[in-house]
């Protein structure tokens, strides 16, 4: 099992280097100036000295050679002076947002935690309400609960979250008035009261989030859940005079969940993605969000190390999902 | 042989009632596919929603840009159930929006948008899609880099990639094939290359078990070259799970070309999609809410309808389930 997660990570690296170099390629392409923001009265050759500053006169290959620099040997000893105090990376040239000249690494951590509470939590909220809902459905397999289950989760997958988003901003904050419509980022929870400003004001990205989740686990958990229910094994435990209870939430459930927890580890950057329409519905200002403003105002450097960070999300939960499925199911030995 | 005398010897092994009408394949699975009631109504709400945007202009004939600054604002018909004093009238049914442009032709106008894109991103995803699937799967030497080359595109975040795109190309390609024309063909084009992925897997896995069938073995030994095996006899058996995907494909290229057009980076502010409209009218949804409602319901009726239709389709088509 070592040997086949260390041959994946291995495999990992030119993955991340060919997804890395399509999207520099693409930013590449793109027409975009971020020279064109600047006075007409500015000099052409201040204006290639400018640019020049930019690192924007080198050819491509230097440029990515740069890129990958600074973000896989500079960004690290950033964090490892951070972490310990030494000064490895003092005077060297880091990842530089375009917009507001500061490194972008600072941007992004500032950004991450208003994200990861929003997404971290609709996902564990999604899954909390996804398993028990598969679980009664299979067991109790086309029964009026298996059915209107059936019905709302087909219907949480196919409404967008850029509708019931705005639906739910309607329904709850402007009839009601129940919670507020717009994400608080700058609130600081120090007591019991701030603490319920903040529980209302999550209410609605997270169950946003959390029905698309909830939709698609709850399909995976009850036909992962059929597929043992018949099985051979499940008559024999029953035969053995086993408690109902124990043959399906100890025997069948823990035979079940195999599959089900690689699609939960598979399903996170998807939900990191999604949570990009999200944050634009509730106006968090997560790194969603910092990828669309940084998109808007043609900010390279910024939309680049944003997306990567999302490929490496996907890439790492692969990595994840297949190794959890090795240790889980001692049916797959991959060596 | 056939004599019919009454001592024949074989009169037992004769059938006794004229044999039926031969099923066909097709037969079958129409027959599995109606005990399906929600297929049934997804596809044909799916049909009755293609016929609206294709007909629909022509039955009514409003157009969905004229400005029309005097009935601005107005509320639908049936807003005048509960609120006498609502805006409202019968030449503009489901109301008008802040420039007074007729909302039910922006609809109709919005749906053939997103119609359009969704049918064509699905057929191109599910061209790619097939097509890598088939040679990977049927030819050894290319299976293993392409197999590669998807797992690869798999793993590209495909949200913030597409977001990249739309916005970095939007200006050229306008240039070149006007503001409508080089918008739908980025988004198609985007959307059709970023999800093609998952059908060429499953065409591959059904290939290659079917490249190792006694049939192939006979079109082989005859000479039938392997063109011809691919289009007559490998294509027709994969065409189940290509017709399931392509369900799933139309759904997703719906749900994408309406989340680019809310996050603004789709169409041209004045061309309608049903994700424009609905992202236009998010600002003002605490006095309009039909605006916003109306065109959340149809994306999601639509998807919901492709859904349940892959649903039935997936059951239908598969001879284990048939029948049972």
């Amino acid at each position: 099992m070592l040997t086949f997660t260390i041959r994946r990570l291995i495999l990992s690296i030119p993955t991340l280097l060919f997804i890395s170099l399509v999207i520099f390629l693409l930013l590449q392409l793109a027409p975009g100036d971020p020279m064109a923001q600047v006075p007409l009265t500015v000099p052409p050759e201040v204006k290639e000295k400018m640019r020049e500053a930019l690192g924007l006169g080198q050819p491509i290959h230097v440029q990515y050679w740069k890129w990958i620099v600074q973000f896989f040997w500079i960004e690290p000893q950033v964090l490892f002076d951070h972490w310990f105090g030494t000064s490895f990376a003092e005077g060297k040239q880091r990842v530089i947002s375009w917009q507001t000249r500061s490194p972008v690494m600072d941007i992004v951590v500032q950004r991450i935690p208003q994200t990861l509470w929003v997404v971290g939590l609709s996902y564990v909220v999604g899954i909390l309400i996804a398993l028990p809902i598969g679980i009664y459905s299979a067991y109790r397999q086309y029964s009026v609960f298996d059915q209107t289950g059936t019905f709302i989760t087909m219907i949480g997958f196919s409404i967008p979250p850029f509708f019931t988003g705005p639906l739910l901003i309607v329904v709850f904050s402007v009839q009601l008035g129940w919670f507020p419509s717009i994400y608080d980022t700058t609130h600081v929870v120090t007591d019991w009261a701030s603490f319920k400003i903040q529980f209302m004001q999550m209410i609605m990205p997270v169950m946003v989030l959390a029905l698309q989740t909830t939709a698609q686990l709850s399909r995976y958990m009850r036909s992962s859940m059929l597929d043992n229910l018949g099985q051979d094994y499940v008559r024999t435990a029953r035969a053995k005079g086993l408690k109902e209870g124990a043959v399906v939430m100890v025997h069948v459930l823990r035979n079940s969940m195999i599959p089900v927890i690689t699609v939960i580890a598979l399903g996170v950057p998807s939900i990191f993605g999604g949570a990009i329409i999200t944050e634009n519905v509730f106006k968090v200002n997560g790194i969603g969000q910092l990828l669309l403003t940084a998109l808007f105002a043609n900010d390279i450097p910024m939309v680049m190390t944003l997306t990567f960070i999302f490929a490496i999300l996907i890439v790492l939960f692969n990595l994840i999902a297949d190794v959890l499925y090795g240790v889980l199911d001692p049916r797959i030995r991959y060596d | 042989m056939t004599d019919q005398s009454a001592a024949d010897p074989y009169a037992a092994l004769q059938d006794k009632e004229p044999p039926k009408a031969p099923r066909s394949q097709w037969k079958d699975v129409w027959d599995q596919f109606k005990h399906h009631k929600g297929a049934l109504f997804g596809g044909g709400f799916l049909v009755f929603i293609t016929l609206a945007v294709i007909l629909g202009p022509y039955i009514w004939q409003v157009d969905p840009q004229k400005l029309d600054i005097r009935n601005k604002d107005m509320r639908p018909i049936y807003v005048a159930l509960w609120d006498g004093s609502a805006k409202t009238g019968w030449f503009r049914p489901l109301g008008t929006d802040n420039l007074g442009r007729d909302i039910l032709a922006n609809l109709i106008a919005g749906g053939r948008a997103s119609m359009a894109v969704g049918w064509a991103a699905m057929v191109l995803a599910l061209l790619i899609g097939t097509s890598v699937g088939v040679v990977s799967g049927y030819f050894k030497k290319a299976d293993f880099w392409l197999m590669r080359f998807t797992d690869l595109v798999l793993s590209l975040p495909i949200l913030p990639l597409l977001l990249v795109a739309v916005t970095l190309f939007r200006e050229p390609l306008r240039a070149n094939f006007g503001p409508e024309g080089g918008m739908f063909i980025l988004i198609v084009s985007v959307v059709g290359l970023t999800s093609w992925m998952q059908t060429a897997r499953i065409v591959r896995g059904d290939i290659l078990a079917l490249k190792e069938r006694e049939f192939i073995l006979a079109a082989r030994s005859i000479g039938t070259t392997s063109g011809a095996i691919i289009r007559r006899h490998l294509l027709p058996n994969v065409i189940s799970p290509i017709m399931v995907s392509a369900t799933l494909g139309l759904a997703t290229a719906i749900i994408t070309e309406s989340a680019l057009s809310f996050l603004g980076v789709g169409f041209p502010s004045d061309f309608p999609t049903w994700g424009k409209l609905l992202a236009d009218s998010v600002q003002r949804m605490e006095q309009y809410p039909e605006r916003v409602i109306l065109p959340g319901i149809l994306i999601s009726l639509t998807v919901l309808g492709v859904n349940y239709l892959g649903d039935g389709l997936r059951d239908a088509l598969d001879p284990r389930i048939r029948g049972r």
